[in-house]
């Protein structure tokens, strides 16, 4: 079974802090990391493969930077690895996105593509169902369990208040949830043969064929962003310290009866 | 020329969902400044009977495709069966709830009709001028908002966040049109088989339902901190949430979780105990009326968010305010 891995590289968000003079993100220092849901991607594309042979590829699309993601995905034991990368791409929207990884993604051929569900950076989960349109192929998101039964896939699909077993028949597309697997560490043979394997680059003149060069890249995107700004921090109510425990009952309790909550 | 305000209502076993309502809600309002109508496009089978409830919290219309295949959400069906209704009726602008099938179903739409779609929006508007719809959501774990247009593709598509807009006032005097709509659909659509369907035995608690919320993170300590929390809830008559620290410690269940990778809360009351207030804890209730955090710390975030807040220990101060609110009680019913 060919399985295609896409990945991202995104601002490990935990880190991210606000400068509380100017209210602007600091995201110098922040360390960039493989979004999580992917990570739990690729790990079970690497079980599914140990289960039933083939091979993985790990796809990113992003700048020359994110070669390092890939590294660390050819370091868990992926087989190949594919960097799609260029100018045309950058400022991409979800349904942009879509459309490189989907050119991508039929010039290097799968029977099982794998995404995260959702990425901490954005948080849309948009980009693997996007993919599956492109592709014309089933999706089932929110996997957190899949099984290979020959050439179809059983895939435990959770929903707020349930679950569904699903069986697809590849070619298919799943997003991981974190409970899918829990991704292995690198391993130091795998960190050095990292090194020593190629990371193939497919820029825009490798997928101009197989795309609409006018639905790509910041003026292709069907949304874009109007503006950003961080959230205006509401004025300040009444901060009391000091007090005895006591003292600090009978303030709360003097607010619970003025506003008829006891 | 694309009109009205189409809203995907979300029904699992017949039974419509909350944020289904509040988006009716939500699309009324925005309707009224554009001058259209609310749209309800309901999808299942068996679920005609559903429709007047939707025009009691504001469809002018309902669209009802109905069949067999669409009884169990499954993404093809429906996929097809909105994709049909979009190509129908060309509508300006489609809301649906940012819930684990909205989020499925509307990327796989918006990719087949070639739109743009806005993913778990916390707030919407209409541009005055332009007219356009504003689609505002959190980023970067909730650092930061985004304010995102689709200029030049129909219908402007979001999905949002459920909890976020306000339930709008049933009025059971309104009345609207119903259209049963043919999409074109066979059993063959179904491209996956349902092998199980297993519904949670757990019932789950809904803290989005709880008016007051008592909600513990590092400062309680550890799993039995949560006993006098549980015990000022009760006497308020509220539930217990947590932040995530406490969640992933496994002090107490996740679907109590208030936050960006939670729950989305607005109670009436919010008395945030030992919860320092990282910005992603206070995405998912910052909406609360009145808010009262409790914290030794005096630097913490949610000291300069809270209305109230009271620098002291909790596990001394919340079982001396659950005795004086039952005190308090006991004087009144005198």
């Amino acid at each position: 079974m060919k399985i295609v891995v896409c990945i991202k590289q995104v601002p490990d968000t935990a880190e991210v802090r606000l400068d509380p003079k100017t209210n602007t993100l600091i995201r110098d220092g922040v360390p960039s990391i493989i979004n999580h849901d992917d990570k739990t991607g690729l790990e079970a594309a690497l079980r599914i493969r140990e289960q039933v042979g083939g091979s993985v590829t790990v796809v990113c699309m992003g700048p020359p930077q994110a070669d390092v993601a890939l590294r660390e995905a050819l370091a868990m034991g992926c087989d190949e690895a594919v960097l799609v990368s260029g100018r045309e791409f950058g400022g991409s929207d979800t349904y942009a996105t879509a459309t490189i990884l989907g050119a991508t993604l039929r010039k290097i051929g799968f029977d099982l593509v794998i995404t995260g569900r959702q990425a901490i950076d954005g948080d849309t989960a948009q980009v693997g169902p996007q993919i599956a349109e492109q592709l014309g192929i089933p999706q089932v998101s929110y996997a957190e369990g899949v099984e290979v039964q020959g050439d179809s896939l059983v895939v435990k699909r959770q929903f707020e208040d349930q679950y569904h077993l699903l069986k697809v028949k590849t070619p298919c597309l799943i997003t991981a949830l974190s409970e899918l697997a829990e991704p292995r560490y690198m391993s130091v043979g795998g960190i050095v043969d990292a090194y020593n394997k190629e990371v193939k680059i497919l820029g825009f003149d490798d997928l101009k064929d197989d795309l609409n060069p006018a639905w790509i890249g910041l003026a292709g995107s069907p949304t874009n962003v109007r503006q950003s700004f961080t959230k205006q921090a509401k004025t300040s109510g009444t901060v009391l310290s000091g007090l005895s425990a006591d003292e600090a009952v009978d303030a709360i309790m003097a607010k619970l009866i003025e506003r008829h909550i006891i | 020329m694309s009109k009205d305000i189409f809203v995907a209502i979300e029904q699992r076993a017949g039974m419509v969902q909350k944020v289904s309502i509040e988006l009716l809600g939500e699309a009324r309002r925005l309707a009224a400044e554009l001058n259209e109508q609310v749209v309800a496009v309901l999808m299942g089978s068996g679920v005609a009977g559903l429709s007047d409830m939707l025009c009691h919290y504001g469809a002018d219309k309902v669209l009802v495709v109905d069949h067999p295949v669409l009884e169990h959400y499954t993404t093809e069906p429906y996929a097809k069966a909105m994709t049909h209704v979009i190509h129908t009726y060309d509508p300006d602008i489609v809301l649906f709830g940012a819930t684990s099938i909205g989020r499925d179903l509307a990327p796989r739409v918006a990719g087949r009709v070639h739109t743009g779609l806005t993913a778990d929006c916390t707030s919407l508007a209409i541009e005055e001028e332009s007219k356009l719809l504003l689609m505002t959501r959190p980023a970067f774990g909730g650092n930061i908002m985004a304010t995102i247009v689709c200029k030049d593709y129909r219908p402007q598509m979001a999905t949002v966040r459920p909890g976020v807009m306000p339930l709008p006032e049933k009025d059971e005097s309104r009345t609207g049109e119903v259209e049963l709509v043919d999409a074109g659909l066979s059993m063959s659509d179904m491209n996956v088989e349902i092998l199980e369907i297993n519904r949670n035995e757990k019932k789950s608690v809904d803290i989005t339902e709880a008016k007051i919320l008592v909600s513990g993170g590092r400062g309680v300590g550890g799993p039995e901190g949560y006993q006098p929390l549980r015990e000022l809830a009760d006497v308020l008559g509220g539930e217990v949430s947590a932040s995530r620290v406490a969640v992933d410690s496994g002090w107490i269940e996740k679907d109590r979780q208030v936050g960006q990778t939670g729950k989305t809360v607005r109670p009436n009351l919010y008395i945030a105990c030992g919860i320092s207030g990282a910005i992603q804890h206070q995405a998912g209730m910052e909406g609360s009326e009145y808010i009262v955090a409790i914290n030794l710390d005096e630097g913490a975030p949610m000291m300069k968010l809270a209305d109230l807040g009271v620098v002291g220990d909790l596990s001394v101060i919340v079982p001396k305010l659950t005795e004086a609110i039952k005190a308090y009680r006991a004087k009144q019913a005198v």
